[in-house]
């Protein structure tokens, strides 16, 4: 029979090296996988290059930050051009002690939906003329320029769903949908934490947003609250 | 170029106030982070602006700070109301929706503008720092770009300038600017200046413009 479910995140966590490429799923706070990121804290994984949306905006991420576990993040938003509290991140970033690579957000869910869709990269107008272009090619399509960019994978993807059942078929919860889903498809290894573990019965194949053979194991948690304070 | 006179211009409130009034039932429109977010509490209730939230989801009506549910969230991470037909959906989907032309207006901030219809709102030099988020795909992608920012920022110096020394999130994308102080138009042969706020003159919003502003025929102060 299968079954993906494993009993705690330490588990889920277990084949996670020093110099491990993770994605995390999740816009501020919702569709975060916290329980798997406090499980990768714990664990004390090194030299992580981490992919997600944001860092630092109230999610769970930033404690990575407190054991200097990143060494490279990819991310649309991370630095704050004006007011607010630093996070942790960018307290490291200022110190040139982790590595940032800003990606427009279209375009990084983008270079990971062809990561994980076998394709080649995508093409896009967004970013022409402006510093996201740097050392990218452009390609002329009957006569519309567009930047080339090169699909994104991950060694793991950590994310974050409502309800799973032991298949590993995953559904989703309002905004908490966003990144998971794509990057349930990018990676050697995907790690869902849900908040129910429903029966195969159970989970209506209508309303499955991330069918289970994208999965390899499911973690059941309580949510962990988490709101971006500005 | 300082002017450091000030003028009683308009409050974020009422920028948000008069960028409301550009928008009409059945529009699709993204808000970005910070003032922008503020537009949706001055629809009219019932007006059907369809708002989306790049964080995947459209329809929702404003923000409402009841019972924060955390997956029920616009891009800022503000709780949101949901109006009738509300849909969600993945954060692929909702780029497709940007890129695609399927928005009709994109509300974002804005550090500098250019008479050109440049935008620079994403990094800024003398922090050395700053973030993309959804901005440069909103920037290209939406049919109409209107940006709502101060007319100067806090030392006095004009944000509409002759050519961003920012650097960029788009060029040759901004339609319409509102600030504190002015209605711009942004058109081929250069700004037009179509509105002022109430008490500031044309003559106050050129001094705090680096390009010249031509006067609409129908200039006229802002109706709030």
């Amino acid at each position: 029979m299968i079954d993906k479910v494993v009993a705690t995140p330490g588990e889920a966590l277990r084949d996670v090296q020093d110099g491990a490429t993770i994605m995390f799923g999740g816009f501020v706070s919702a569709g975060t996988p916290s329980n798997l990121i406090l499980a990768l804290q714990r664990r004390g994984t090194k030299r992580i290059t981490g992919i997600a949306n944001n860092i630092g905006l109230g999610d769970k991420l930033d404690v990575l930050c407190e054991k200097r576990q990143l060494a490279k993040f990819i991310a649309t938003f991370a630095i704050r051009a004006s007011g607010g509290r630093q996070s942790l991140f960018e307290q490291l970033y200022r110190r040139d002690e982790v590595e940032l690579e800003l990606v427009p957000q279209g375009t990084f869910v983008e270079r990971i939906r062809s990561g994980g869709a076998g394709l080649g990269g995508v093409l896009t107008r967004t970013g022409l003329g402006t510093m996201a272009q740097d050392g990218k090619q452009t390609l002329t399509v009957d006569g519309t320029e567009f930047l080339l960019e090169k699909p994104l994978r991950a060694d793991f993807a950590f994310i974050k769903a409502w309800k799973a059942d032991r298949m590993g078929n995953l559904v989703y919860r309002r905004t908490g949908r966003n990144f998971n889903p794509v990057m349930a498809t990018a990676a050697d290894v995907v790690i869902a934490e849900v908040e129910e573990i429903a029966s195969v019965e159970e989970l209506d194949p209508e309303r499955i947003g991330t069918p289970g053979v994208y999965v390899d194991r499911v973690v059941q948690c309580e949510p962990v609250a988490v709101r971006w304070d500005g | 170029m300082v002017n450091s006179g000030k003028l009683a211009g308009l409050t974020r409130e009422l920028i948000a106030l008069r960028v409301a009034q550009e928008l009409r039932e059945g529009m699709v429109v993204n808000l970005g982070i910070g003032l922008p977010t503020l537009v949706s509490n001055f629809v009219p209730p019932g007006g059907e602006v369809i708002f989306q939230g790049e964080n995947g989801v459209l329809g929702y009506t404003g923000i409402s700070e009841e019972d924060f549910d955390p997956d029920v969230i616009n891009a800022g991470g503000q709780p949101i109301r949901l109006g009738p037909g509300a849909s969600f959906f993945d954060s692929a989907d909702s780029f497709a929706m940007i890129r695609g032309g399927h928005i009709d207006v994109a509300v974002l901030g804005g550090l500098e503008v250019s008479e050109k219809g440049d935008l620079a709102n994403w990094y800024l030099p003398e922090r050395g720092g700053g973030s993309i988020g959804g901005a440069m795909d909103l920037a290209c992608g939406a049919r109409r770009l209107i940006i709502a920012m101060s007319h100067t920022n806090r030392e006095g110096r004009p944000r509409i300038r002759k050519e961003c020394a920012f650097p960029l999130t788009a060029s040759g994308v901004v339609d319409l600017i509102v600030t504190d102080l002015a209605v711009i138009e942004v058109e081929p042969e250069g700004l037009l200046l179509r509105e002022v706020a109430p008490d500031v003159s044309p003559e106050d919003v050129q001094e705090r413009t680096e390009p010249h502003l031509r006067r609409s025929p129908a200039l006229r102060d802002m109706r709030l």
